[in-house]
């Protein structure tokens, strides 16, 4: 193993960290440009440059010791990525009780149902090589299909609390109220997707593709596998984000059939308890 | 149902002068009338604030009850805890002597309409909104009933008219006329002519009172306009910082006022 890993960081490691200084020489030429027009965001740039490069270089390095090892643990590691995603999408559902679990159970379920799909039909290998990459890229979807659900969800509720409640005044159920908010908020989490499923090839060619033709696969079969990619990321978003967005929708109300996300109401535990014999 | 509707400002209603007579009202006697809405130390507080403390009231069968004070005083959270649209956190309310809780929600809020400040209409036709609340229950209005409706709240032949072309007059009538086809036992009025125009409120005020009379309605409207609570109310309750301070005939209060 050890070996494989010394391999690893070979020349080609230090060539890539030679581009890798390249690229940041010029980001830091455009924060320089950029405090010049009076934006700062030197700070910023520089953690998140430092920070990128140590994770990717972590995940290179995990993925080097990881390589031969079994497929048990590849999904084990796309199940801690899951999580991980939960954590970053449920930031935007603050106040909203168990986020966390609900985001995570979105994620996992629609990057879940993806990658076992792509397994069984043979689109994906059970190679942690090809497994973890890919598998992160349909998990990092999910979670922003999950966190742009949320988001507008949560905005187009405070916003129509008046007619929300009328609806609920006049004895509708809690989902008829809020059915135009659960449809855009889907509908806004696929948007991305859907823009980027319609300019593949056009605008850009991923980097799935790009790899693939690198280590001489056809060029018309790397299109089509970078397709049938993109569109299990779009299959995955819209699992995840229809899923959190139902799981809000529920929270959204009390057992009473009153809604408790309302502006400056969200934390309010006796509200969310009620007085319910 | 979608997004909300935007509703005019400068609405146009003509009404005759309204002016009820004494004849026009009903006996003062509450206490010998059935108990329609009875609240029993009812209460609610937020995080950091009480919001109603500790209410006992009664409202009789056909009585109009309104409930003045001033801004914040907490009247509108008063009249939401009477449909559940907010949770009591403290005492409860009984429609008829029934505990409101063992009524399911949806069936209390049928029987406990609710008109607000603003008409909060859905995206559409005027006849799709009036049709909403039965259609909650799978039951499909008839066109005559929904004709019928308009004619009662002064909008003939708006069956098909899309709310977003309605004054705010018009738009209030439509919110009356949505909470009636669910032929409610009660009525709850939350300032439903403070966000109208002088002569839009007079008619929206003569043709709220004029349903509750001939339907014989019980109804509980929230008011800070002291003249209004004189004008509609059998008598009036005064709340100063979720408290009721003063239950009085409604001269009385038109008195202090």
């Amino acid at each position: 193993m050890l070996p494989n890993l010394m391999q690893s960081l070979s020349s080609d490691v230090s060539m890539g960290m030679a581009q890798a200084a390249g690229a940041v020489i010029l980001c830091l030429a455009v924060v320089l440009i950029c405090r010049w027009f009076a934006v700062h965001v030197e700070r910023e740039t520089a953690l998140s440059l430092l920070r990128g490069l140590v994770q990717m270089v972590f995940v290179g390095i995990v993925l080097a010791l990881l390589l031969h090892r079994n497929a048990l643990v590849g999904m084990l590691i796309l199940l801690a990525m899951s999580f991980a995603a939960a954590v970053t999408a449920s930031r935007r559902a603050q106040g909203l009780k168990d986020a966390l679990l609900l985001c995570f159970y979105a994620i996992a379920a629609g990057a879940g149902v993806v990658i076992a799909g792509m397994l069984a039909t043979g689109a994906l290998k059970p190679d942690i090589a090809i497994l973890v990459p890919v598998g992160s890229m349909i998990i990092a979807n999910a979670m922003n299909a999950c966190a742009q659900s949320i988001e507008r969800f949560n905005a187009d509720v405070t916003a129509h609390v008046g007619q929300i409640e009328a609806g609920l005044a006049l004895g509708a159920e809690p989902a008829v109220t809020v059915a135009p908010y659960v449809q855009s908020a889907v509908y806004a989490s696929l948007l991305p997707r859907l823009d980027m499923l319609k300019s593949l090839g056009l605008v850009w060619i991923p980097g799935v593709m790009a790899g693939m033709m690198v280590s001489g696969a056809s060029p018309i079969y790397a299109g089509i596998y970078q397709f049938i990619l993109v569109a299990m990321i779009l299959a995955a978003s819209g699992i995840a984000g229809l899923l959190v967005t139902v799981f809000i929708r529920k929270r959204a109300f009390s057992p009473a059939a009153q809604l408790t996300l309302r502006p400056g109401e969200r934390h309010n535990p006796m509200v969310a308890s009620g007085n319910t014999q | 149902m979608s997004h909300s509707t935007p509703i005019k400002s400068a609405p146009v209603i003509e009404c005759a002068e309204y002016a009820p007579e004494e004849a026009d009202r009903r006996p003062t006697d509450w206490a010998a009338q059935a108990i329609a809405v009875e609240t029993k130390n009812l209460s609610r507080a937020v995080v950091d604030k009480i919001l109603v403390r500790d209410i006992s009231v009664q409202v009789q069968k056909g009585e109009v009850l309104a409930v003045a004070g001033p801004s914040g005083a907490g009247k509108s959270s008063f009249l939401r805890l009477l449909n559940r649209l907010d949770e009591a956190t403290g005492g409860t309310v009984l429609l008829n002597g029934e505990d409101y809780r063992a009524i399911a929600p949806r069936e209390l809020r049928r029987r406990v309409g609710m008109v607000m400040q603003m008409a909060y209409l859905f995206p559409g036709t005027v006849a799709a909104n009036i049709a909403f609340g039965p259609l909650q229950r799978h039951e499909t209005m008839s066109q005559q009933a929904i004709e019928a409706l308009l004619d009662r709240v002064a909008l003939p032949g708006y069956h098909d008219r899309d709310v977003s072309t309605l004054s705010g007059g018009e738009a209030q009538r439509v919110s009356l006329a949505r909470t009636l086809a669910n032929s409610p036992e009660v009525l709850l009025l939350d300032e439903p002519t403070s966000a109208l125009d002088e002569a839009s409120a007079r008619g929206i005020e003569e043709l709220v009172l004029g349903i509750i009379r001939e339907r014989q309605m019980t109804c509980v409207i929230v008011t800070h306009n002291m003249q209004q609570a004189a004008r509609i109310a059998d008598r009036t309750m005064y709340l100063e910082a979720g408290k009721l301070v003063a239950i009085v005939p409604t001269n009385g209060v038109s008195h202090a006022a």
